[in-house]
């Protein structure tokens, strides 16, 4: 918790201080409410935020951090559920085997991916990771015995041989909160670590980073495997929380929401990510509320972002100044 | 063989229809160094509006004409208001705005046209098959496509080849920065390069309806395939971007008529099926992997930057 708290050390109360502190409080008490007012949706909508926010997470260790523009994270997800759903369809459903399978299955996918598209730059990196991840989306649709396009619903959440019960809401939420902020504070220790500086440096300046002496390719893969395996826990998670896997939580257009919420939340902040998939999930969840045509309003406030802020949510915050 | 020769003429015909909107997306991407995920939504709006016009008008030629002139000015108009201003942003910033397009122009389509999909009937004597070779019977329409994709394309070159507007669409792919230092109106030339791109892709758009329903996202996934033929052939060269479609038009379309055949040699008939569906569709992954990894910057790649 020393620690954790270190994530915004420096002096003094700022904006974006003050945001992360309410965005925290809102998300520890939130059961509460919800308890309170019986709003078991509201629970649900959270939780998916948690999870997603994880996700992003990951991402924006790769892409905020490392500038490894990565256009088919959605794949992890899509790994990480995967492998909860085939173990649980063939009688194993130990959360001990099922969630160590899911992280390892992305760490090995993303190894295998990061090998190959490291040698690529740019946009040609963006398209060669994009092209990665529709093939397992394929792949997914070709697996007849789970579900093939339909999808596979999952009738028992993983087990913790009475450690942990997922089936209870409430303790589910917090276990993929308390996993969110021991996330947070991965990517954290790991961005300021020597590790994390060869990474940033490896951004601005490749060659010069090579020329003294840092094998930036190993460094850069081992980066790309850590996100890889983060957001398969993700999609252990997201796949115990809706009960449920089919290729579409692979689509692309996944993978671009992913890329959303972390570009909108900002991606030079530890906290980015979180705020940003929160803000991308409520608003959809509120203008979908109000009007029957939500993605009026949100795509051109995507582009907004987009033409006219810099460093998103956490650049109007004023945290811009970082990296 | 004669099934061979119909497959070939498929992949040919994808192909060309890949090239037109890639041809686009190139050109976009290698000038003005913008990654436009937007552009998969003119080819369904080009589909929308002749499904519009030839209703309204009775007549496909005709509705088909309209509505590449009126994607052409959802493009110019497109640029003008918003993609003007994603220039000097980065490519994530392109991705999230151009992603809000992508929505935004979803959303619209659902309002104005709503939620069901619409058809796009052709004329009778499009409707017929021919027999190209003996005991070949070929669609008509799909002989229409071939060529009149092939005209295009011809055109294209003419005008990026032949023309003082393609000798700066040509300049421009190489260094922009030279073209606008040397005085040429570099604004202007983005908004026709747009609207050009915008044209291609609504043209695309509406030759493909005939064959499958205009329906919402109906751009999404040949997008992709289009991303994939723009890597492949190398980011800003027309000349990549033909080669590329052709590849990827036949290597997707002669991949899902004959791998499930293949592997039916190896596995049960149930398992090649399902195996082999999902292996067709990644072939064009696939083979752009493996040209990245051979070749990071694609089998043309533009001058240097």
């Amino acid at each position: 918790m020393k620690h954790l708290l270190e994530c915004w050390r420096g002096s003094g109360l700022n904006p974006r201080r003050a945001v992360n502190a309410v965005v925290l409080a809102g998300l520890a008490l939130m059961p509460v409410y919800a308890a309170l007012t019986g709003d078991a949706f509201l629970m649900t909508l959270l939780t998916r935020v948690v999870i997603l926010a994880l996700a992003a997470l990951s991402l924006n260790l790769i892409m905020g951090f490392g500038g490894m523009v990565s256009f088919g994270h959605a794949a992890y997800l899509g790994i990480g559920g995967y492998a909860v759903g085939i173990l649980a369809k063939e009688g194993i459903g130990s959360g001990f085997v099922q969630w160590p399978v899911a992280i390892g299955a992305s760490a090995v996918y993303a190894l295998a991916v990061g090998a190959l598209s490291l040698r690529t730059r740019g946009v040609y990196f963006i398209m060669i990771t994009l092209a990665f991840a529709q093939m397992i989306y394929y792949v997914a649709i070709g697996l007849d015995r789970y579900g093939g396009d339909d999808g596979l619903t999952i009738y028992r959440r993983s087990q913790f041989g009475g450690f942990v019960d997922l089936d209870n809401k409430v303790l589910f939420y917090y276990l993929c909160l308390a996993l969110l902020l021991a996330g947070i504070y991965l990517v954290w220790r790991l961005v300021n670590s020597r590790f994390g500086f060869v990474i940033r440096g490896a951004r601005s300046n490749e060659r010069r980073m090579r020329a003294i002496g840092f094998p930036t390719f190993r460094y850069k893969l081992v980066c790309f495997v850590i996100a890889g395996a983060m957001c398969g826990l993700a999609g252990a998670l997201l796949a115990n929380h809706t009960n449920f896997i089919s290729p579409a939580m692979m689509h692309w257009t996944r993978s671009g929401d992913l890329m959303i919420m972390a570009v909108l939340g900002g991606m030079q902040a530890m906290f980015g990510p979180l705020i940003g998939a929160m803000t991308f999930l409520l608003l959809e969840e509120q203008l979908s509320r109000v009007t029957e045509y939500p993605n009026l309003v949100l795509g051109p406030l995507l582009l907004f972002v987009a033409i006219y802020v810099n460093g998103g949510i956490d650049g109007l915050l004023g945290g811009g100044r970082r990296g | 063989m004669l099934y061979f020769i119909e497959q070939f003429l498929n992949g040919i015909q994808l192909g060309m229809l890949l090239f037109l909107l890639a041809a686009g997306l190139t050109l976009i991407f290698g000038i003005m160094d913008l990654v436009n995920l937007a552009h998969g939504s003119l080819y369904m709006i080009g589909a929308y509006f002749a499904a519009s016009f030839a209703q309204l008008t009775d007549s496909f030629v005709l509705g088909a004409i309209l509505a590449v002139l009126a994607t052409f000015a959802v493009g110019i108009v497109l640029e003008v208001v918003a993609i003007r201003r994603l220039y000097a942003r980065s490519h994530l910033d392109h991705v999230l705005g151009t992603f809000g397009l992508l929505l935004f122009f979803n959303e619209l389509v659902r309002l104005i046209w709503g939620p069901a999909g619409m058809t796009l009937s052709l004329p009778s004597e499009m409707l017929n098959a021919v027999e190209i070779l003996p005991g070949l019977f070929y669609p008509v329409y799909r002989l229409v496509i071939i060529g009149v994709t092939l005209a295009v394309a011809g055109l294209l070159y003419g005008l990026v080849m032949g023309t003082r507007l393609g000798m700066l669409i040509r300049a421009g792919a190489s260094n922009r920065e030279m073209v606008g230092a040397l005085g040429v109106n570099i604004k202007v030339l983005y908004t026709l390069i747009f609207g050009l791109g915008a044209a291609l892709a609504g043209f695309a758009g509406l030759m493909q309806a005939p064959i499958l329903t205009v329906q919402i996202g109906m751009g999404e996934n040949i997008l992709i395939a289009a991303f994939v033929v723009v890597t492949i052939g190398g980011i800003g060269s027309i000349r990549g971007a033909f080669v590329a479609a052709l590849l990827v038009g036949l290597v997707d379309t002669v991949g899902r008529a004959f791998v499930p055949d293949l592997l039916r040699v190896y596995l049960s008939a149930s398992a090649s099926a399902s195996l082999g569906r999902s292996l067709s569709s990644m072939m064009i992954y696939l083979v752009m992997a493996l040209v990245l990894i051979v070749r990071p910057e694609g089998l043309f790649p533009a001058a240097s930057k």
